[in-house]
């Protein structure tokens, strides 16, 4: 990330504080510089609210993951929501049948932008070892997936590893003006 | 033990009870369809086998007659751990006769029999699926039915794609051809 602490000089004289009034150098102290894009990923990605879709057994690793041992908080990742409204990332964790799946997509519908997906384990991603009539062969049917974790289910360590690679992503993201203007192209 | 509870059956409906399976102390009365209502409830209400553990049903794929209903009872009552098989033969396009009004659980395992295999029953009013949603136009536990589905769609429901089983896994089927035609290394029904 491009920034720069620029400390406040200590020996500043009355005349400039006087001028500065609206800034007080003690309390706020340092000053960063950086790009509205970049500061807005920084948070972003800092702030992942998700929305944990636990539809089989990846969902107690999910669990396991939120726990204390792993702690999904040191990520910025731990605030569950369980109204999409509310969620930025949603984990699908777990074996997503035909009876579930119109029912994820809504969901999803439901989630404001910006917004991504993580498919967690083998079933989320590619319908794993239910090569049969109920079963979804892969999330990625019905909704953009931007991180594949691997594994049946995985550990809480490479859910997070997927964490760390979908902030990765959002780090490199495009302006929010590009954002919407390639929305805007879309539509 | 066992052999009382099978004479009584066999003494009370003589002609209906076709054959007695033994096996390892388990006992199998394969029966009358038309009488199967009449024993069931011999069976409950004389024999006090007031638990129906399961309701299932078997697909005679190629072989007449096509189902075979299967109903598993256990004694609770006096401690006795009295078990019982019964089954009988259902035509193809004929119906199996419902138990709800003897056991109310048999609701929900006759949906699951209807929703899996689509034989329907008299008596039973609630012909609602219970795995599956409602407009799902198969039955997918038939052995006619590929097990990486067929397509289908409902419009806000659900849709239903075939799932890729290159290879397959094997699929076997109870018919009297040959062990090649028995088994298949995959089957493909379209």
């Amino acid at each position: 990330m491009a920034q720069e602490n620029v400390l406040t000089p200590s020996s500043e004289s009355a005349e400039t504080q006087l001028q500065h009034a609206a800034y007080d150098s003690k309390v706020e102290g340092n000053i960063i510089f950086t790009q509205v894009d970049t500061a807005i990923n920084w948070m972003r990605k800092n702030s992942l609210w998700p929305m944990p879709m636990g539809l089989a057994c990846c969902a107690i690793e999910l669990m396991g993951s939120a726990s204390s041992r792993f702690d999904i908080s040191r990520f910025g990742a731990e605030v569950m929501r369980f109204s999409p409204r509310q969620a930025d990332v949603m984990i699908v964790a777990g074996t997503v049948t035909y009876k579930m799946a119109l029912a994820v997509k809504r969901i999803w519908d439901q989630m404001p932008e910006p917004k991504w997906c993580i498919a967690m384990g083998a079933c989320a991603s590619s319908g794993g070892m239910y090569r049969s009539y109920a079963v979804l062969q892969g999330i990625d049917n019905l909704i953009p997936v931007d991180v594949y974790v691997s594994g049946c289910p995985p550990r809480p360590e490479a859910l997070l590893e997927g964490l760390i690679k979908l902030q990765k992503k959002i780090e490199e993201e495009e302006s929010a003006l590009a954002h919407f203007q390639a929305k805007e192209k879309a539509v | 033990m066992s052999s009382a509870t099978v004479s009584a059956i066999q003494s009370r409906f003589p002609n209906a009870v076709k054959e007695l399976i033994e096996f390892r102390g388990e006992e199998t009365l394969i029966v009358d369809a038309a009488s199967a209502h009449e024993i069931l409830a011999f069976c409950r209400d004389e024999l006090a086998f007031d638990y129906l553990t399961d309701i299932s049903s078997l697909d005679n794929y190629e072989t007449a007659p096509r189902w075979t209903m299967v109903y598993e009872l256990y004694t609770l009552a006096n401690g006795a751990n009295h078990h019982l098989r019964i089954k009988y033969d259902v035509e193809e396009g004929e119906k199996a006769t419902s138990v709800s009004d003897l056991w109310p659980t048999a609701i929900w395992h006759e949906r699951e029999v209807y929703d899996m295999m689509g034989i329907e029953f008299v008596g039973l009013e609630d012909h609602r699926r219970i795995l599956m949603w409602e407009g799902y136009p198969f039955f997918p536990l038939r052995k006619d039915f590929p097990l990486a589905g067929r397509p289908s769609e409902m419009p806000d429901v659900a849709f239903t794609d075939r799932a890729p089983l290159e290879g397959g896994p094997f699929v076997t089927s109870p018919t009297g051809a040959s062990t090649v035609h028995r088994e298949p290394r995959s089957r493909d029904m379209e």
